[in-house]
This record gives C-alpha cells, sequence and structure tokens, in this order.
C-alpha cells in the first residue's frame, strides 16, 4: 500500500486551492499580440524605418523599468507591462521621428509616469499616453510631420495628417462642402484610389472595399493615411480586439461607450464646422481618420488606469468620447485621444468612488 | 425547462468541478479507525465538556463530550473502546481542540433506541432529540442545528430550505446522498416539516447532479409529498445559503442577518438525513459521509465515515496517491483547509478530503493590483475585494469594515480570478482577525 505518510505534501495555503489560470502576463502578452497586425500594417505602409522607431521605444522602456528595479532591488520585467507600454509608444509615434524623441518618451514613461508612483498597478496615468504627450509638447514640429503611405504615388507627399489637413485646412476656408471627405477631395489631398477603377497602388483584390465603403473612406478604414505608426489601421485593430473581448481581457463598457458618445456628438455637431447644420457630421470619418480605434480599443481599455466597475467603465468611456469631441471639433488641436483619456484617467478614482458596487444584504428601503 | 432555471443573479464563478472522478461511486463503509480522536471543538460556539477520563471504557454512541451551553452541542464516541488519553490536537481548520482519543476494542452493540414512530411525537421532543444526538450543519459551517430550528416567538416560517447544491467542485457527498438514501433524506424532511411548520418545502439542486434530482422527484412522486425540486444553474458558490435563497425565492437575506429574518430555514442535505438518523434510528452523529477524491489519488471514494477517523487512513483505503500531490485539503477547493498532518481527524464538518495535483496548486507569486476589476465582478456579495485588501494591507481594519468586511464569506472567487494572484482571502481572514484583536 502507497504510504501516504512519507508522500505527504506540507504545502498549506490559505483557500482557495484552485484558480482559474490568468496570470498579469498572460494578459500583457495577449495585448501585445493583438497588436501586432496593426504594428506590421505601419511597418508595411511606412517602410523600415517606422520598425525601428517601434524597436527603440521597446528597448528603452525595458532598459528604463529594467535599471530603476535593479536600483531598488527587484525585478519587474517578467510582467510584460514595459513592453506593452513600449510598443503603445512606439505605435503613437509618427513614422519618421528621430529616434531619440521615442527614446525620450519611454523613459518619461517609465521612470516618471510609472516607476516614480510605485510601478505597475500605481500608475495613476496610462504610461504610453503621457509618454506621448510629454513629446508632443516638448518636440511638435517632429511629432507633427507625418509621412505619405507607400502605396501613394511616389510624388504625393503631406506634411500633414488627415485630420490635421481638414483642421488648418478650415481656417481659412470659404467654401462650402459636405464634410471632411469632399474637403480633402477639393483641396486635392491624395488618396490611393481604393475601389475606384485605375486602383491606384493597392491589389485589385481590394477593390470590393470601394463597394462597402464610398470612395475615401476605404483608404481610411485600411489604414492607408498618414498618421502615427500603429494607429492607421482601423481594420487590423478591430481584428485584433476581438480576441481580447472573447477572452475577456477588455469589456465591452468602455470601447462601446467611448466610441458610442463620441459618434453621438460628431454626428450632432461634427458637421457646423464644415457649414453644415446639426446631425451631419461624419462620424464614420472621425472614427478612422485618427488615434480612436487605437485608443479606444487598446489603450482607454488599460486596466490599470481605468475605473473597477462596469458602471464606472461607462462613465470614463463617456467622459473620453466627450473630451474628444470636445477637443477634435473646438480645440485648438486636430487630434483629441491621448489628451482625453489621460485628462479622464486622472478622475478614475474620483469614479471608482462613485461606483462602489451594493453590497448584498442592503436591500433599497420599501422594495420588498 | 431550460428558461426556468435560475441562480444567483450577481458574481460567481465556474470552476471546472471535477465531480466525474468521484459522482458515480456508490457509498461504501469506511473501515473502523483503530484509533479515534474524537474533537471536542467539532461545531460553532463553545467546546463540549469531557465526560470521559483516560482508561474510561466507552460503548458506540456514548456521550462523551456534553453541549456547554445552548450554543454548543454534544459530542459521541464514534467506535466502542477505551479511552486512551486527552489530547490537544490542530483540526484542519487550524484551531486547536480538546480531543478524546479512543483505542478501538469490544462490539458494536448497535445503536440506541429506534423511533419509528416519530409522527406522534411533539416538535418540541424531537427538537431534544437532535440537540442530545449533537446535530450540527454539515454543509461545513457546523452551525448547531438546534439553534437554526429555535424560532422566535411570532417569527413565522414561510420557507424550509434544503441545500442539495453543493457548489463547491469535486465533492460528491451530498450527491450520493440525495441518490442512494432518498427515502431517508425525505423522511429526515418531513421532520423538519414536523418542527417548523413552513409553508412551504423546496430542495435546491444544481443541474450537474441530474440523477440526484430525477431519484428525489421520483421519490416525491411516490409518496405524495409537498416538496419541491428546483434545478439550478450550476455556479459557484451557490451552497451558501443567501445565495441558495436569493436564488429560489429572490429575497436577501438582510447584511448580518440570518435567513430567519426573511422566513427561511436552510439545511445541508446531509444535516437532514443526519436528523432522520438522529431521530428515527436513535442514532448520534457519530459517521458522515465523505468524498475522498483528487487526481492524485489512485481511486476516489465516498465513504461513510466515523467521526475521528484520521484523514491519513482515507487516503490510504483510496490506494494512496498516483503522483505527488501539490495539496491535502479538508473540504471543497474553494474553502477547504489545506492540511500538514495526515493525523488530522474527520470532523462533523469535513465534507471531503481532496488530493490536488502539483499542477492545480501551483501558485504563483503575488504581482501588484492591475486594476482589472474581475474580483468586483466575481464577488457574489457585492463587495470591491481589491479595495478591501489594499485597506487591509495598510492596516486600517476600521475603513475595510466600513467598506464591507464583515459581510465576506471567504468564498474565493475573488482569488479564483485575480491574475495578479493576489491572496485576497488571506488578507480578509487577516482583517477580521485584528478586527477581533480590536
Amino acid at each position: 500500500m502507497a504510504d501516504v505518510k512519507t508522500s505527504w505534501s506540507a504545502r498549506v495555503t490559505v483557500s482557495p486551492h484552485l484558480h482559474e489560470g490568468s496570470t498579469t502576463a498572460k494578459i500583457m502578452i495577449s495585448v501585445i499580440i493583438c497588436l501586432l497586425p496593426a504594428g506590421v500594417w505601419g511597418v508595411f505602409v511606412f517602410g523600415l524605418y517606422s520598425l525601428y522607431v517601434v524597436l527603440v521605444s521597446v528597448a528603452a522602456s525595458v532598459l528604463t523599468e529594467f535599471v530603476i528595479t535593479r536600483l531598488q532591488g527587484r525585478f519587474t520585467l517578467n510582467d510584460w507591462s514595459a513592453v506593452l507600454t513600449g510598443v503603445l509608444i512606439g505605435y503613437n509615434m509618427p513614422p519618421s521621428v528621430p529616434l531619440y524623441i521615442p527614446v525620450i518618451a519611454s523613459v518619461f514613461a517609465i521612470a516618471v509616469v510609472k516607476m516614480a508612483f510605485g510601478g505597475l498597478g500605481r500608475n495613476w496615468m496610462n504610461p504610453a499616453l503621457a509618454g506621448r504627450v510629454f513629446v508632443t509638447f516638448s518636440w511638435t514640429g517632429f511629432m507633427t510631420r507625418w509621412q505619405s503611405p507607400l502605396n501613394w504615388s511616389a510624388d504625393a507627399v503631406t506634411s500633414a495628417s488627415v485630420l490635421g489637413f481638414v483642421k488648418s485646412g478650415l481656417m481659412d476656408f470659404e467654401g462650402s462642402v459636405r464634410g471632411p471627405i469632399e474637403f480633402l477631395a477639393l483641396k486635392g489631398f491624395p488618396t490611393s484610389g481604393v475601389g475606384t477603377a485605375g486602383g491606384g497602388g493597392l491589389p485589385a483584390l481590394l477593390a470590393p472595399l470601394g463597394r462597402i465603403f464610398p470612395a475615401g473612406y476605404g483608404d481610411l478604414f485600411l489604414g492607408n493615411i498618414p498618421g502615427c505608426i500603429g494607429e492607421v489601421s482601423a481594420l487590423l485593430l478591430l481584428l485584433g480586439s476581438i480576441y481580447l473581448f472573447a477572452k475577456k481581457i477588455i469589456t465591452w463598457e468602455i470601447p462601446v461607450s467611448y466610441i458610442g458618445s463620441f459618434s453621438l456628438l460628431i454626428w450632432f455637431l461634427g458637421g457646423r464646422p464644415f457649414g453644415g447644420g446639426v446631425f451631419t457630421g461624419d462620424v464614420l470619418f472621425h472614427l478612422m481618420a485618427g488615434g480612436l480605434m487605437l485608443g479606444a480599443l487598446y489603450m482607454a481599455t488599460d486596466m490599470v488606469s481605468s475605473p473597477l466597475t462596469r458602471r464606472g467603465m461607462i462613465i470614463y468611456g463617456v467622459g473620453a468620447g466627450f473630451l474628444t469631441f470636445l477637443i477634435r471639433i473646438y480645440g485648438s488641436f486636430p487630434e483629441g485621444v491621448s489628451l482625453a483619456i489621460i485628462i479622464m484617467n486622472m478622475f478614475v478614482p474620483l469614479i471608482n468612488r462613485a461606483t462602489r458596487p451594493v453590497v448584498f444584504g442592503y436591500v433599497k428601503e420599501g422594495k420588498e | 425547462m431550460a428558461s426556468k432555471i435560475r441562480t444567483f443573479p450577481g458574481g460567481g464563478v465556474h470552476p471546472h468541478d471535477y465531480k466525474f472522478l468521484s459522482n458515480d461511486i456508490p457509498i461504501r463503509n469506511a473501515p473502523i479507525p483503530p484509533v479515534a480522536v474524537i474533537a471536542l471543538q467539532q461545531h460553532m460556539g463553545a467546546p463540549a465538556e469531557c465526560l470521559v477520563a483516560p482508561g474510561d471504557v466507552v460503548r458506540e454512541g456514548m456521550l462523551i463530550g456534553k453541549a456547554q451551553g445552548v450554543f454548543s452541542a454534544n459530542v459521541h464516541a464514534s467506535i466502542p473502546g477505551k479511552v486512551k488519553e486527552l489530547r490537544d490536537i490542530y483540526l484542519a481548520t487550524g484551531i486547536r481542540s480538546k480531543a478524546v482519543v479512543i483505542e478501538f476494542e469490544g462490539e458494536f452493540e448497535g445503536g440506541g433506541t429506534a423511533e419509528a414512530n416519530w409522527r406522534s411525537k411533539d416538535p418540541q421532543d424531537l427538537m431534544e432529540l437532535i440537540r442530545d444526538q449533537g446535530i450540527v450543519g454539515l454543509g461545513g459551517a457546523t452551525f448547531p442545528t438546534p439553534i437554526k430550528f429555535s424560532i422566535r416567538e411570532g417569527n413565522k416560517i414561510e420557507f424550509f430550505v434544503i441545500n442539495g447544491v453543493e457548489c463547491e467542485p469535486f465533492l460528491t457527498s451530498d450527491h450520493r446522498l440525495m441518490v442512494e438514501k432518498t427515502e431517508s433524506l425525505l423522511t429526515g424532511v418531513e421532520i423538519v416539516r414536523r418542527i417548523l411548520s413552513p409553508q412551504r418545502v423546496l430542495i435546491g439542486v444544481e443541474a450537474n447532479k441530474p440523477d440526484a434530482i430525477e431519484a428525489l422527484n421520483r421519490e416525491i412522486a411516490n409518496s405524495g409529498l409537498d416538496i419541491e425540486v428546483v434545478a439550478l444553474k450550476t455556479k459557484y458558490p451557490q451552497g451558501d445559503e443567501k445565495q441558495l435563497l436569493k436564488a429560489l425565492i429572490h429575497r436577501e437575506v438582510p447584511s448580518g442577518g440570518l435567513p430567519l429574518d426573511i422566513g427561511a430555514v436552510v439545511s445541508n442535505a446531509g444535516t437532514v438525513y443526519a436528523i432522520y438518523e438522529a431521530v428515527v434510528l436513535g442514532k448520534p452523529l457519530i459517521e458522515r459521509i465523505v468524498t475522498v477524491t483528487g487526481p492524485a489519488l489512485k481511486n476516489p471514494a465516498n465513504f461513510k465515515v466515523r467521526i475521528g477517523t484520521p484523514v491519513g487512513n482515507l487516503l490510504e483505503e483510496c490506494g494512496g496517491f498516483i503522483s505527488a500531490p501539490g495539496k491535502i485539503v479538508a473540504g471543497g477547493p474553494m474553502m477547504g483547509f489545506a492540511l500538514a498532518d495526515p493525523d488530522v481527524p474527520v470532523v462533523k464538518g469535513t465534507s471531503g478530503i481532496l488530493a490536488l495535483s502539483e499542477k492545480q496548486t501551483r501558485s504563483g507569486l503575488p504581482t501588484p493590483c492591475i486594476g482589472c476589476g474581475r474580483c468586483i465582478e466575481a464577488c457574489p456579495f457585492g463587495l470591491s475585494p481589491t479595495t478591501l485588501y489594499k485597506w487591509i494591507d495598510h492596516q486600517e481594519y476600521d475603513e475595510a469594515i466600513a467598506a464591507g468586511l464583515m459581510d465576506c464569506k471567504e468564498c474565493g472567487c475573488c482569488a479564483y480570478v485575480c491574475p495578479a494572484r493576489i491572496p485576497l482571502v488571506q488578507g480578509m481572514k487577516l482583517g477580521k482577525i485584528m478586527k477581533k484583536k480590536g
């Protein structure tokens, strides 16, 4: 008979003795993997240099965290959060940015926003976004110098992102257009002609997109536009998020309330700058032209800097949608996602306090 | 039918239930232990007062520990023999208790006097019988049953609920009981009905025990009893009486209150069976059904075990381990207690002994909270475990109490889902202990 006493395991811990299997590292790695397609696309359309930008960001983030935690006598890189921060910083850089800028953004993100407050879990702001905003205000010139995607004809050079082009173009525009897409065409903003006869630089197999999206939107959806490395492809960002939704790493509350509130407001008032009335805003354009997809799906949903409860997440998402709308339409910047999210990050403790769950057994008075 | 299936609304988790390891294995008698170690503190409340001294000869079922006061329970000798010594032992829960060590010798003379004619008895006499026989809740909390059944003047019992949920993974003792001892169990229900005179009697069973539901329904139909069997959607911790009542009658027991406050009394299926044995067979609570199972164990089993049997004996009776176990647990894997010692005896509250595999219990080191909110989602009591844990970690116990610490039942859902592997339950337990210390 097997001797139970000699093979007795002395391991004793408090219950529960089972675990569903998730770990912080698994969550971080999943997000990184889901971000990969959009990054590969960025490198494809903007060239190999943009890959260096992303790699340098990751290396700088990891190294900064390594040095700081080393000084503290601990090691935290195995939670993979530094890698994720690096990837997100790289994705938020214009493709032709000098390499020292993502390095500065990464050092600021990790050293100031994350480690100075105690490391993972204590960062009161999304470190990647804080890093991006820091360098955007410090080196605005580099951070707003955009590059044409590969698929455009060689002579099509632009120095503006889609949103920036529209915003600055509207300032001294006297005429009348129906919306941003018509405005872009009028001002000669280059397009690939996805879906139109003749085709442009993209393979003909993308032609059916033109039937789904009216002329011009196909480029936005695919990511065939100037913009930050990782934000341009709405399609691939959406695809990547499917896994995160399926694994419940992100829940619907933040993306839906963010995108939903933003869309409603754009629809309501987004047409005004073009001389249109209320309820003429071009929602589709605003969803795909800037950093909203990357922001709403991957950055506003950062667990550390977003609220704990589902009710709180909805408040936070609506707030971010409102602020993004405000900055884009009435503010002085063409893009508002980064600022909107980090401002809402600051409200998270307050939101958490206001949305504490109702404890079992505290039935409202007068309710049987 | 599927749309009718109920469960409690908020929180809860769905661990793999592992019931297949033992849910088809009939209950059989575990061997009589050569030495039984019978703790005098097997129940919630004051320990029983020892009535024997070393050298005394005891009969099976003889009273050896007398309830001290109302909030206590009698303890009986589970085997005949000679008292070897009185010893201080650690129970599975980590509580220290005085125990009577009995060396088996002599004969089984058969238990007390059978009382088939219980229907003619007064509710008060039935209660007395239950108190004499040392019946406590067998679901794990071991709350003395007579106290649970003592209804204050003017309190009306609307519902008597039999808890056949057995929501903890692995455990199948109540399941086997409902399948094999259906008739006796229902007799037990009728005894309780006579004591409490409730308006309705319900049995809640999770849908992962279809054979138990079928057996109960068949027996109820045969005997024409007025008992409703309710199939519940499998979800942990539905066996918690507050969650069970929420699922069955849609009422919430007030915070800090008892089921009585909403007109209900809940008893575990095992308890009801023990009541049957106590009243009809005149048998004190000296045996219980224990599931001995786990992936590291050779032959899982459902045993009828004498109280005081060392758990090591039961594991050996199952053929020992097939792989080095990661942990040995008394009770279920979500709320049970890891054991350091194979000599820990089975007590009235021991529903199972688990030999969990090394892989299952690999825990990983805690990392910082990343604020994912999954513990809040999982908490069936609407608490914010991460917030509570932070207060406790900062030694702000009063803040933790204010945030609802005392409403925590330590069900383990939060720690089960926590990706940062924070020992949340340990934190809650610590917070409660520190509160007691003041």
